[in-house]
């Protein structure tokens, strides 16, 4: 049944692009019923997850003679980043409502981007997980290209290459994979089989990791994710930071960690303290969180801030990989699902909401337009995802962060202090941004209260409160009931490090 | 042999100048007096029934032996490569019909159906005279059509540039013949490969080695491999589009087929199979990294389009390089090839509506495409996605498929190195094709005009785009197709 996430969406986008140009509502409804629609399939193929460990979904013959099969499979691990893509598409809709130009092709672009997404976190062979994963990185292109701002072009052609390099070297690592093991199927069960030798391993590991972890937006790769995150219009801010740099983690996890476990053996001797690709990666990922973090605070534009904090959560989901123990993937799974709702909040508030009214984005501008009084509204909403961003109890962020930090004590308490630096100067630059965002000193004059009466923001619409109610929902529910997730990330967890992906 | 026997064997080629001779009667006697379109119109579809007939002809014509040697093969790599010569072909003659560059319709396709007997004859021959032969018929036919739009500065030079490249090119392979007659006391084949053996063995590798250098020259040429590349961006830009599309597409076809029987037949493991081997790598190198490069500072697209050739080739090479006698790289060479060409047709079809719609192809002229003509505007987001090769579309599988070869067949370092040059320079490829598409979609139309196609080219373009997705969703049609000419293994 979860298949129906990918089919609906590519049959989504395909109808998108079939509507007559002068619907812009229809599209628009179009585009709300299928998200909707594909945000109850990964519903009901979670529910029905509960308690068991790896379905396959469907498992066809692709190309016989490469030993290429359709297979699509989910565990529990892919259920919870399922879920979250269903979510973050939904509230991508309702965020770009207001989307007037080209709006057919704006959705069919974004339905292709989702379906892309669903395809990747559901296959089972590494033939059609890559095929999936390129398929994300077209759309992506043209919707930051056509339908973004500030520098848009530059940095949808930067994302675009980025992602192409990344891809171009998990490439090369599944072909000679595919070779090595004697080309006779893609499938990932089959290749873990495969009894690749550990020096392969050693140069093919970090080779589909990184191309993976570019997109994870891994130090010193990230370039492309604040650029991107900027440029490109709220929707596709949300789905990027939500769920494409999750496709990376998720590739970094399965493909890598789970295709050559031995790339993460010791080298057998040390070079500047680090003694195998683990230590390397736990670095790099413990840089990119103090780096974002640091880099966020000093930024003048608003939406720079969240595409740096990105940088920095998404570090955390490193770490957790790499503490290579059950609390500490655990906990990476969850930042993943955490950080795409979080994440999703932050640039739909940020972008849309407060962009949209004030159309700046500079806290010099913001601070002078006293916001938390005239739009309580999004004070309110940024001061709640404010909250979970900086990991606050009762919010995912917290659950997750702390399972990595306990993690990566266990794997070297360096790690967990340096990282905890990390949280602290989180919680400074998300104080900074909300303070100068929306609680500047200084009281208006009457000349600007004049004016301000005179030209008062646009209201708050139905589609912004549905999106933020659905994601602070999310957020706080999975915080206050993380069983809810971990019950389904433990067991996968479990038997990922227990054999790979077998 | 006797003449019964050759008729029968070269009954597709024989088929193709009966049809050429067809044209030209139709053309020059019953529609006389008949508007330049409708002789288009009849001397294109005269022509596709000639290639459809052809394709009948090659199922069912004979090998041809002379005594003992082979001269002409069936089946296997040179069925797969008439079949789709003859497909091609007339995918190309169906752009002829509103792309009207000549007066005289009816000796362009006459010349077109020559060329392409030309390229069967190379596709399926097993003796050096043979293929000599062949090459020439196709070569003088292409300087011909390079060169047809008679009034267009561009195409007189690019046609010239061509010509003068090509003879020396020629005298070049038939200097590298000579020398392999000499060392081999034959033309045919299996029996110069075993000749050279020999000869290398007691001391002869030199002379082997330049006889090998020498047809790498030539066949480079035709290829369009780096050093031997400079006609290809200007015969690209001067020629009529149809023209264009048949030199890109037909020719390389033709040639890599033959490159094909070359590998197949050298010996593994020979010094000359390990001296043709390196030629090969080098030139493949050198084409993948100076195509892309060349390629994206271009602006015109027709250029640009002939550099992406160049680096195209340079994959291709790559699979000859490193090539398996077994079957399964000439698969996946002609795979590639086959769907390359394909694209590239499309891709002409869709810049020579542009350049009627807009006076030239500088890439600034597809701005707001997709408003002036949103269909071709998506065909040729589909064609240069497949180009750069993103999946799911079919560009992807071939270099898939081709790379997949060249690691099952190369051991070691340097195949693997090179795949991932190869697929390294694909991403820089992306560049360059975003760059014309981000025209075509993101920025603003010049004017509001459309851009209008015919009916005919509409319906072509259109079919190339959904079958370059459907190969691509499904490849196992193809792959199953081109299987099914060799004998199973």
């Amino acid at each position: 049944m979860l298949a129906w996430t990918i089919y609906l969406s590519f049959g989504g986008a395909l109808l998108e692009s079939l509507l007559p140009k002068s619907k812009p509502g229809l599209a628009r409804v179009l585009a709300l019923l299928v998200a909707v629609a594909g945000l109850t399939v990964a519903v009901a193929g979670y529910a029905g997850g509960f308690a068991q460990g790896r379905i396959t979904v469907t498992d066809l013959a692709w190309v016989p003679s490469m030993g290429i099969r359709y297979t699509l499979a989910a565990d529990g691990i892919s259920r919870v980043l399922l879920l979250l893509t269903g979510l973050a598409s939904v509230a991508g809709v309702l965020f770009s409502w207001n989307i007037e130009l080209r709006t057919k092709q704006f959705f069919a672009f974004y339905l292709a981007l989702i379906g892309g997404v669903y395809g990747v976190f559901l296959s089972y062979d590494l033939f059609l997980l890559f095929v999936f994963y390129e398929i994300a990185i077209v759309p992506k292109y043209f919707i930051i290209a056509i339908w973004g701002s500030t520098r848009r072009e530059y940095g949808a052609m930067k994302l675009a290459l980025y992602s192409f390099v990344g891809s171009a070297m998990v490439l090369i690592g599944l072909l000679a994979s595919y070779a090595t093991a004697g080309a006779h199927s893609t499938g990932l069960v089959d290749l873990a089989h495969a009894g690749l030798s550990t020096p392969f391993q050693m140069w093919c590991f970090p080779l589909v990791f990184v191309g993976f972890a570019i997109l994870a937006g891994m130090w010193p790769f990230h370039t492309w994710a604040p650029t991107g995150h900027v440029a490109a219009p709220t929707a596709a801010s949300m789905l990027l930071a939500g769920v494409v740099m999750k496709l990376g983690a998720y590739g970094c996890l399965r493909v890598a960690m789970g295709l050559y476990p031995h790339g993460l053996d010791p080298w057998g001797f040390t070079l500047l303290g680090l003694g195998s690709w683990r230590d390397v990666f736990a670095v790099l990922a413990i840089i990119g969180i103090v780096y974002g973090a640091l880099v966020a605070l000093a930024q003048t534009d608003f939406k720079f801030v969240i595409g740096y904090s990105s940088v920095s959560h998404m570090g955390f989901v490193l770490l957790g990989l790499m503490t290579l123990n059950q609390i500490g993937l655990t906990g990476a799974v969850l930042q993943m699902f955490s950080h795409g709702v979080i994440a999703g909040l932050l640039f739909a508030i940020v972008g849309r909401i407060v962009y949209e009214r004030t159309h700046t984005r500079q806290f010099a501008d913001l601070e002078k337009m006293h916001l938390g009084r005239r739009m309580p509204f999004a004070a309110w909403a940024f001061v709640i995802a404010g909250m979970a961003s900086m990991g606050l109890p009762g919010f995912s962020g917290f659950v997750a962060e702390l399972q990595i930090l306990v993690g990566s004590w266990r794997a070297a308490p360096w790690w967990a202090i340096t990282a905890g630096i990390g949280i602290v100067i989180g919680v400074a630059y998300t104080w900074r941004a909300l303070q100068k965002a929306f609680f500047a000193d200084g009281l208006p004059t009457a000349h600007e209260l004049e004016a301000e009466r005179s030209h008062p923001f646009a209201p708050i619409t139905w589609a912004e409160v549905s999106g933020v109610s659905l994601l602070v929902a999310a957020t706080l529910v999975v915080g206050v009931y993380p069983r809810l997730l971990l019950d389904q990330i433990e067991p996968a967890v479990k038997t990922f490090l227990a054999g790979g992906v077998q | 042999m006797n003449y019964y026997e050759l008729f029968r064997a070269t009954l597709p080629e024989t088929v193709l100048e009966l049809a050429a001779l067809l044209v030209l009667i139709v053309d020059l006697g019953l529609l006389r007096k008949a508007g330049v379109r409708t002789r288009s119109v009849s001397a294109a579809f005269l022509g596709v029934i000639g290639c459809g007939v052809a394709v009948w002809a090659v199922s069912i014509a004979p090998a041809l032996h002379f005594g003992s040697t082979l001269l002409l093969t069936v089946g296997g790599t040179a069925g797969v490569a008439q079949c789709s010569i003859l497909i091609l072909t007339g995918i190309t003659l169906l752009l002829l019909v509103d792309c009207i560059f000549t007066r005289n319709p009816g000796e362009y396709v006459a010349v077109v159906l020559m060329a392409a007997a030309g390229g069967l004859l190379i596709a399926a021959a097993q003796d050096l005279l043979v293929i000599f032969t062949g090459l020439e018929l196709l070569s003088v036919s292409l300087y011909i059509l390079a060169a047809f739009a008679k009034k267009s500065a561009a195409s007189a030079e690019g046609a010239l540039k061509y010509y003068l490249f090509g003879g020396m090119s020629a005298a070049f392979l038939l200097f590298g013949f000579s020398y392999l007659y000499g060392l081999s006391a034959s033309t045919s084949l299996p029996q110069v490969v075993l000749g050279v053996s020999i000869a290398s063995l007691n001391g002869g590798v030199a002379l082997v080695s330049v006889a090998l250098v020498m047809i790498a020259v030539g066949l480079g040429f035709k290829v369009a491999a780096v050093p031997f590349h400079f006609w290809a961006p200007d015969t690209y830009e001067g020629a009529p589009a149809p023209a264009a599309a048949f030199i890109a597409s037909v020719s390389k076809v033709a040639s890599f087929a033959l490159l094909i029987s070359i590998g197949t037949a050298l010996m593994p493991g020979h010094a000359a199979a390990q001296s043709w081997s390196l030629i090969l790598a080098v030139l493949a190198a050198a084409s993948m990294i100076l195509g892309n490069l060349a390629a994206l500072a271009q602006t015109s697209v027709r250029r640009l389009v002939a550099y992406s050739a160049i680096a195209h080739a340079g994959y291709i090479l790559l699979g000859l390089a490193y090539f398996k006698a077994d079957g399964r790289s000439a698969q996946a060479i002609l795979y590639y090839i086959l769907t390359y060409a394909l694209t590239t047709i499309g891709t002409f079809g869709v810049v020579s509506a542009v350049e009627r719609g807009t006076g030239n192809d500088s890439i600034g002229n597809f701005a707001g495409l997709h408003r002036r003509n949103p269909v071709l505007a998506a065909v040729l987001l589909v064609l240069f996605l497949s180009l750069a090769g993103i999946p799911p579309l079919v560009g992807f599988w071939a270099k898939f498929n081709l790379f997949a070869a060249v690691l099952m067949a190369g051991g070691g370092i340097a195949p693997f190195a090179l795949v991932a040059l190869a697929v390294a320079f694909s991403a820089v490829s992306l560049y360059y094709y975003l760059q014309v598409l981000k025209q075509a979609y993101v920025a603003a139309p010049a004017h509001d005009t459309k851009i209008k196609a015919g009916p005919i080219t509409m319906l072509v373009l259109v079919a190339i785009a959904l079958a370059v997705i459907a190969l691509g969703v499904f490849p196992a049609y193809l792959q199953n197709w081109i299987a099914g000419f060799y004998p199973a293994m």
